[in-house]
């Protein structure tokens, strides 16, 4: 029988990968990997609550607003990303120390 | 096991077995590759949640549209005849002590706690419900949803531009 806590410790998982991905790698679009595995955790969080939970479609919808955030945040780091590149010929994160005192 | 229980085995083990992979390939074609893989069993798992609707958005967009974004992104950042387009790992022994402190919190805590009892019967086909309810009480978050997509295409395509006067 699979029940709700079964696709919480997924998303767990998911989350705690993402999070390993935004802390150890270098490159940018890298951690941009990192950040969509984040996001997909939280939306299995919202669609299994969805289901189990009280049983309206509330989380579903939810999920698609969270699809659509990151549709518009990958776009706009990637321009960043493109950006920083043409300015420092690396995508490596360290090196953008442009605004360090 | 239950029928629903084995797919729903396989499909965790693609999400996280490939998630696993995007966090831990040296190369960045190979996280990206891995990332198909974990949409794709996350879709699988929308479908078993009953979500058919979110299923093939997250197909579309995300497969469609995100992935292939974020190649565009390995692609322009790197020379042309920089093959092996490696990805350097930095501080990689505390990442993954927070990364597992973390699992095991979440899970820990997902796992005792009482949630509340569902039905457990899945719902009906969605499309049609999730559009009503787009149209009717969350008319206003779904116009607002629409104009932030419109102001962060634009804004992406003019940070990238190049300025002619710079």
């Amino acid at each position: 029988m699979i029940t709700v806590q079964h696709y919480l410790v997924v998303s767990a998982a998911l989350f705690s990968l993402g999070i390993l991905g935004v802390l150890t790698r270098r490159n940018a679009v890298n951690v941009l990997m990192g950040i969509e595995l984040i996001l997909n955790s939280a939306n299995l969080n919202l669609v299994a609550f969805s289901r189990y939970g009280t049983g309206n479609l509330q989380g579903q919808l939810f999920a698609v607003f969270v699809i659509v955030i990151a549709a518009s945040e990958v776009a706009v780091a990637l321009a960043i990303i493109l950006t920083l590149y043409r300015l420092r010929r690396t995508p490596n994160l360290d090196e953008a120390d442009i605004l360090q005192g | 096991m239950t029928p629903e229980a084995a797919v729903f085995f396989i499909f965790a083990l693609i999400t996280v077995g490939s998630a696993a992979v995007v966090v831990l390939a040296r190369s960045l074609i190979y996280s990206a590759f891995a990332l198909l893989f974990t949409f794709f069993g996350v879709a699988g798992l929308y479908v078993l949640l009953g979500a058919d609707f979110l299923a093939a958005t997250q197909l579309l967009i995300y497969v469609g549209g995100i992935l292939v974004l974020l190649l565009f992104g390995v692609m322009l950042t790197h020379k042309l005849y920089d093959l092996d387009l490696r990805s350097e790992v930095t501080q990689f022994l505390p990442g993954v002590i927070v990364a597992v402190g973390l699992f095991l919190l979440l899970a820990v805590s997902a796992v005792n706690t009482q949630w509340m009892g569902g039905s457990g019967v899945p719902p009906a086909p969605t499309t049609a419900a999730i559009g009503r309810l787009f149209m009717q009480e969350y008319l206003l978050p779904f116009e607002a949803a629409s104009i932030l997509l419109l102001v962060a295409l634009m804004g992406a395509a003019m940070i990238v531009r190049r300025r002619k006067d710079a």
